[in-house]
């Protein structure tokens, strides 16, 4: 297929119909709002269907009825929005369905501002929600990046019958950029009539499906918490990925960015290579499961002297990278949260001073 | 085995013992709504959305496909299900702190989208399942755990009238206010409910059965108490009726 110039918004709701997912709630935000415009035009078109929920709450909710029947379902939103989403992610977590958030993230906390962020990557990988769940995260570095991991997301819910996130910031939604569109995912949700509570009829069965997420036996909470950690620690196993940027060399410094810094961090690499300092560059695709081992791997190298997360908050992923490092170099952090996405220059005044 | 005439169970039903109080209408209620489902035989396509309250555990005692909603979400899962697969039945099984208070926003827009699935709500005056607290029902001066002292509605405004409220919206639909507490009554309640479930078998309206409900437990009262209380003092303020039918003439449930 030929490339087409499209925003970032638009190629992720795009993204979702070739994936197959034709159910979009939503509720507007900036600045991913524009999702949202998209499709009310487009799911017309491909016989798909588009609610404007009365909040985010609710949409919340309505993904986690119409998962629960065995639908695709996703929405976007950014991050107020995904705050108030998220008691349903814990329910849908819980109950075990699948389904596909996306946030383009801007600034917080509360109102926060409209421009690019990475202010929610706790909220993202840590929780959010309440009790012991984990989302299968996954943070795009471009407008390709966000079709191609938006089109992954749902077949991974799938897999896991857990919620996916796709964190974008706000420059991933607005920006412009060429995207050659995968072909359709021909899946459907496999296995659905095993759990979802889609008619009796529908599946020719007399047993009926319950989907919940009560479990008021302490030990069958005990077992079905159990049972969420073995999917989180499955993920550990098979879905890690990432990307090793001038990271065969020997660098001196080790950078730790991802989604739109890290694209930045990129540039301020090669600069500094024409001018002969090597700095090498893991960036995390999946933030949950986190590249572990490949950061520390990284980090050992004879040559690394240090590491540093360099991200658009306030010291977050830093605290992953350091768990990774495990003591063995000096782990570093810079980071700025307004909504200016620090230049290739001030990344290398930061690199330099670390020397 | 069986000959005769004998008290059977609906299949909507299953055999599992419910866990309600002596006394307490819920089980009626339950009863009322598989009968409907046997008699319109829809069991087959119909998911239930259990609420947060005293039948979160209703799932056990229904045999059809159900959901179990967070605290007032039921009316938003309800809006999902029935948008991506209009063909099945929905409905959502809801107490008057679940519905009334923490989930106000999901069943009012729920209700002026005119989303084509059933609402059974069950207002008992009291937050059931945490102890008897104070609920947006709660009559003026009436004790709760919450309001020791009698409601004072000069602090927390006098109590909602769901139906009313409902029926002040544009979008049509079925909006009724029945109770369970006595033979006569319960013969018309389930008329409402099948009425309800007609509806939205013919892609008519939102529907919404209100049914005033007893909560001797938490109203420290008998049973038979409870009935008097009901009488004398919800069903004034609570009139049963129907507030609102659909246009266009109605299909009688018999
Ligand atoms: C978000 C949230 N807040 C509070 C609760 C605690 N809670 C459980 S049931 C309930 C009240 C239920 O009362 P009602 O809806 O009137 O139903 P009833 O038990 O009387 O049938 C509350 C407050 C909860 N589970 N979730
Ligand atoms: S506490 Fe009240 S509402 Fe709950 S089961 Fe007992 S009587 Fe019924």
């Amino acid at each position: 297929m030929a490339k087409v110039l499209m925003k970032g918004n638009e190629a992720i709701g795009e993204a979702a119909i070739r994936a197959g997912c034709l159910n979009y709630f939503a509720y507007p935000i900036t600045p991913q709002s524009e999702v949202a415009e998209y499709l009310s035009k487009r799911m017309p078109d491909v016989g798909g269907m588009f609610l404007q929920g009365e909040s985010e709450v609710a949409v919340g909710y309505m993904l986690f009825g119409a998962s629960a029947c065995g639908a695709r379902v996703f929405t976007t939103s950014s991050s107020p929005g995904i705050s108030l989403m998220s008691e349903a992610i814990s329910y849908i977590a819980g109950a075990q369905c699948p389904a596909v958030f996306v946030n383009i993230i801007r600034g917080g906390p509360g109102l926060g501002g409209i421009l690019p962020s990475q202010g929610d990557y706790f909220q993202a990988t840590k929780g959010g929600g309440h009790g012991d769940y984990r989302l299968l995260v996954m943070a795009p570095a471009s407008v390709q990046e966000a079709v191609e991991m938006v089109m992954l997301a749902f077949p991974l819910a799938e897999k896991y019958r857990n919620p996916v996130m796709i964190l974008g910031d706000g420059l991933i939604g607005q920006m412009m950029e060429p995207v050659e569109f995968p072909d359709h995912l021909r899946t459907e949700p496999t296995n659905k009539d095993a759990w979802a509570t889609n008619g009796m009829d529908t599946r020719n069965s007399k047993k009926s499906n319950l989907v919940k997420s009560l479990y008021l036996d302490p030990k069958m909470l005990n077992d079905h918490n159990l049972h969420l950690k073995s999917k989180y620690d499955q993920m550990k196993r098979e879905e890690i990925r990432y990307e090793a940027y001038n990271a065969d060399g020997d660098y001196k410094i080790l950078i730790v960015s991802y989604g739109t810094m890290s694209r930045v961090c990129r540039t301020a690499i090669d600069m500094m290579k024409e001018d002969g300092l090597e700095v090498g560059m893991i960036r995390p695709k999946t933030l949950f499961p986190f590249p572990e081992k490949a950061i520390y791997d990284a980090a050992v190298k004879e040559s690394c002297q240090k590491v540093i997360s360099i991200e658009m908050s306030m010291g977050q992923m830093v605290e992953d990278v350091d768990r990774c490092v495990k003591g063995r170099r000096p782990v570093e952090w810079y980071g700025k949260c307004g909504g200016d996405v620090p230049t290739p220059e001030e990344v290398i005044g930061v690199i330099r001073g670390l020397l | 085995m069986a000959k005769g005439k004998t008290f059977q169970k609906p299949e909507a039903l299953s055999t599992n013992h419910t866990h309600y109080c002596p006394g307490c209408t819920h089980g009626v209620i339950h009863r009322l709504v598989a009968e409907v489902i046997d008699e319109l035989g829809i069991r087959g396509k119909t998911v239930g959305i259990a609420p947060v309250g005293c039948a979160v555990l209703a799932y056990n005692y229904f045999t059809c496909d159900f959901q179990e909603a967070a605290h007032g979400r039921a009316p938003a899962m309800a809006t999902g299900i029935k948008r991506v697969r209009p063909d099945l039945i929905a409905f959502t099984y809801q107490g008057d702190g679940d519905l009334a208070s923490i989930g106000m926003s999901e069943i009012i827009h729920a209700a002026n989208r005119g989303e084509k699935f059933t609402t059974i709500f069950v207002n008992n005056a009291v937050y059931g399942m945490t102890g008897g607290q104070m609920a947006p029902t709660t009559m003026p001066g009436q004790r709760t755990t919450t309001s020791p002292y009698g409601r004072d509605v000069t602090l927390t405004g006098m109590p909602i009238k769901m139906c009313e409220l409902l029926a002040a919206l544009q979008t049509t639909g079925y909006i009724t206010r029945q109770t369970v507490i006595k033979p006569k009554y319960i013969v018309k309640a389930k008329k409402a409910i099948k009425q309800a479930f007609m509806y939205q078998m013919e892609n008519r309206c939102f529907t919404f059965v209100e049914v005033v409900s007893t909560c001797p437990t938490n109203w420290g009262m008998t049973p038979l108490d409870a009935i008097k209380w009901t009488e004398e003092t919800l069903l004034p303020y609570y009139p049963l009726g129907e507030y609102k039918t659909p246009e266009g003439g109605t299909t009688d449930a018999k």
